[in-house]
């Protein structure tokens, strides 16, 4: 039952991440094609990795054909944050939850399912994850297939419009908890402006930008560890979760009707 | 290059899934380190953050439009924290700015 009900909140909330994946998808298709892959493989390619910029790796690398030691170590790099979502994760599920389901689990840590189980008080249940997956997935890899098959054929006024979708949900995943919680909103805020630097400062702008957003999630999360650690915060946390699990179960109310 | 590039796709996708998978199934107890587990509770808002800005004001076809979408997923978000409402309301946004001013 429980396991139902999360599953459906996944699906729904999935829906928006679905929209956004199939328009990014669609450029990584035309991308892929561009690059020598067949519609089939660029599709086997988004169905194993779910990974934008991963991806978009992927394809440099065979398109320079530059080995495969140096795919692991490129792969390693720039998915690095996965690495450090699902330690996340891993602390938010059960802790009897099956090895099937925490590799299923694993399997599905993108930043933007990740992103809308943060929001989920704790203990997390895997089935939003995977019912989040089962909505999300299929826009990931149709938008690439089709990308690749049939490439410009989205209008340039929609998939501009679609491309904020997935940011917009990261914004309703950050600033709610902000209006609670200073030190959220000040991480929030330092983000940004670390991000925004970070992006146009001469030399560093060169980097990555996989590897700024480790860099500032390391640099920052950190310091926020030192000057406000969560034990001084539990029931501030504790109260912003259960609001927010409150919240979404009005909201499921409302749609139900 | 046909042979090789499923080769590719194997090592990258098995490398990937390693990346996910290992934390998942390796750390199973609770951390008790306090630090690690501030560090923890504050990934997400950090890598959030980042990723959406700038990111989001050169994602659309104009900085304008992009920087609409931005301020009006915080209004709405400040408001009403739906993600579904926050994500179409920014995409409307885009789009009619896009349409009538630009």
């Amino acid at each position: 039952m429980q396991n139902k009900k999360n599953y459906l909140q996944g699906l729904r909330d999935g829906t928006p991440i679905s929209l956004g994946y199939f328009a990014v998808g669609f450029t990584l298709g035309i991308a892929a094609k561009a690059m020598g892959l067949t519609a089939f493989q660029a599709g086997l390619m988004s169905a194993t990795m779910h990974a934008s910029a991963g991806e978009f790796a992927v394809l440099t690398v065979i398109a320079g054909q530059s080995g495969y030691l140096s795919m692991i170590i490129t792969q390693l790099v720039i998915n690095m944050r996965y690495f450090l979502m699902a330690c996340s994760l891993s602390q938010k599920i059960d802790r009897d939850t099956s090895l099937p389901k925490r590799l299923l689990l694993g399997y599905f840590v993108t930043d933007e399912i990740f992103g809308i189980s943060v929001s989920k008080k704790e203990p997390l249940n895997p089935f939003y994850n995977f019912g989040a997956a089962t909505i999300a997935s299929p826009g990931w890899i149709l938008g690439t297939v089709l990308g690749a098959a049939i490439g410009n054929i989205l209008p340039g006024s929609l998939s501009s419009a679609l491309s904020v979708a997935l940011y917009g949900m990261f914004l309703a995943v950050v600033i709610p908890p902000s209006k609670k919680d200073k030190t959220i909103a000040a991480v929030v805020v330092i983000s940004m402006i670390g991000s925004l630097g970070f992006s146009t400062m001469p030399f560093i702008k060169d980097f990555a930008a996989s590897t700024r957003i480790i860099i500032l999630t390391i640099v920052i999360a950190s310091i926020a560890a030192i000057v406000r650690p969560v034990d001084d915060r539990q029931l501030d946390e504790a109260e912003t979760h259960e609001e927010l699990g409150q919240k979404l179960a009005e909201d499921e109310e409302e749609v139900q009707r | 290059m046909s042979n090789n590039t499923y080769i590719y796709l194997l090592v990258a996708a098995l490398t990937i899934f390693a990346i996910r998978a290992l934390p998942l199934t390796l750390i199973q107890k609770e951390i008790k380190n306090r630090f690690i587990r501030s560090f923890l509770y504050y990934v997400p808002y950090v890598t959030l953050s980042v990723m959406t800005f700038p990111a989001i004001i050169s994602a659309t076809s104009s900085w304008i439009s992009g920087t609409v979408a931005f301020v009006t997923a915080i209004i709405v978000a400040w408001i009403d924290g739906n993600l579904f409402k926050v994500a179409l309301s920014s995409c409307i946004a885009v789009y009619a700015v896009e349409a009538f001013f630009l």
